[in-house]
């Protein structure tokens, strides 16, 4: 199978059919939500929280965050800021009616919050697209110090970010972890199903300084 | 986009982030709409600390919203607790404060940067922070 990375950048491949067709393959929801509950328990939240999602496509995450404690979202409801490139995945989360807010942005470009606004970040299948440069000004180092300098001062001290990822391989993923580390992070690699075809690579970030949660 | 969300954030823009002009941003022409949401006690109280009170003093001034007191209300005024079954009852400044952060939202219009000028547009909600490369 080719990765769509290699094909296009994000905002065009994910046009309206390729959106439709992912958001409504039901494989892809039920490895999307294990994925976000994965997340989710790495977070370890365990009250109502602002949450930022990067890549946030079409509010799958989205919808997982909203929930309640009691229909399995540890510490929720949350409330949370959505990011996308992709202006026809945003479209289909708004059909959806999701409640969280979305930006067409490109985290690539950084993180437009001031200092310490968010108690945590996730991220589901999207930032091995930050390794992508199209044009001749940006470059994927450029693109991933930006993201993760933004996101670093953008998490209260004691914040955690959890982003699972698909590397292309394994110089991407000590490119991306470096990236992390560089801008502040406290950082670790979890493999799931490690070595299989269904690994899944997740980047566990904290922010130090930790204050204690009240 | 909730009013929340306003009050974190800042222009994208390199040059400015050093700028305190560049937050917050301040709409213009913009059309509001009210998207109920349940209340939701422990949020309110985490994100109370957290606020920008005089920026949100600003906007709800540029948004014609009736004004907002000099100071940020204190955590303790968000409810009053019942002895007999240890139920809390969100104040009227709890319920006002849901209503003005999280219910209402921007749903036309633009958001301005005080340092750049830059406008960033809002449509069914959604604002667009994609920057042309040479502005990164
Ligand atoms: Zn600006």
């Amino acid at each position: 199978m080719s990765r769509p990375e290699d094909i296009l950048p994000p905002d065009l491949f994910y046009n309206d059919t390729e959106s439709r067709k992912y958001t409504t393959s039901s494989r892809i929801q039920t490895i999307q939500s294990s994925m976000t509950h994965r997340a989710l328990s790495l977070l370890s939240l365990t009250s109502p929280s602002l949450i930022l999602d990067i890549g946030c496509g079409s509010g799958l995450s989205g919808e997982i965050l909203s929930a309640s404690a009691s229909e399995g979202t540890p510490g929720g409801p949350h409330v949370w800021i959505g990011f996308d490139i992709s202006s026809s995945m945003l479209g289909i989360a708004l059909e959806k009616e999701v409640e969280g807010d979305l930006f067409l942005a490109d985290a690539g470009q950084g993180v437009p919050f001031r200092a310490g606004t968010f108690d945590a970040a996730i991220s589901i299948s999207a930032i091995q697209w930050l390794c992508n440069a199209e044009t001749s000004e940006e470059s994927p180092a450029g693109r991933l110090s930006r993201f993760f300098n933004g996101l670093y001062a953008s998490l209260r001290r004691g914040g955690r970010a959890v982003c699972q990822f698909y590397p292309k391989n394994d110089v991407q993923k000590k490119m991306i972890s470096a990236a992390a580390i560089k801008a502040g992070f406290g950082a670790g690699l979890l493999e799931d199903d490690e070595g299989t075809k269904n690994a899944k690579t997740y980047l566990v970030l904290t922010v130090g300084g930790g204050d204690v949660r009240g | 986009m909730k009013l929340l969300t306003l009050n974190f954030l800042t222009c994208a823009i390199k040059t400015c982030k050093s700028s305190p002009l560049s937050f917050p941003l301040h709409p213009r022409e913009v059309e509001l709409e009210i998207l109920e949401t349940d209340y939701n006690a422990v949020f309110l109280r985490n994100i109370l600390p957290r606020l920008e009170w005089e920026a949100l003093r600003v906007l709800a001034g540029e948004l014609g919203l009736p004004s907002l007191p000099e100071s940020s209300p204190d955590v303790s005024s968000l409810s009053t607790s019942s002895e007999e079954d240890d139920s809390e009852t969100p104040t009227q400044v709890a319920q006002d404060l849901h209503r003005l952060l999280l219910e209402t939202c921007i749903k036309e219009g633009k958001l301005v940067c005080g340092c750049c000028g830059h406008e960033y547009a809002v449509k069914e909600g959604v604002a667009n922070f994609l920057l042309p490369g040479h502005l990164v």
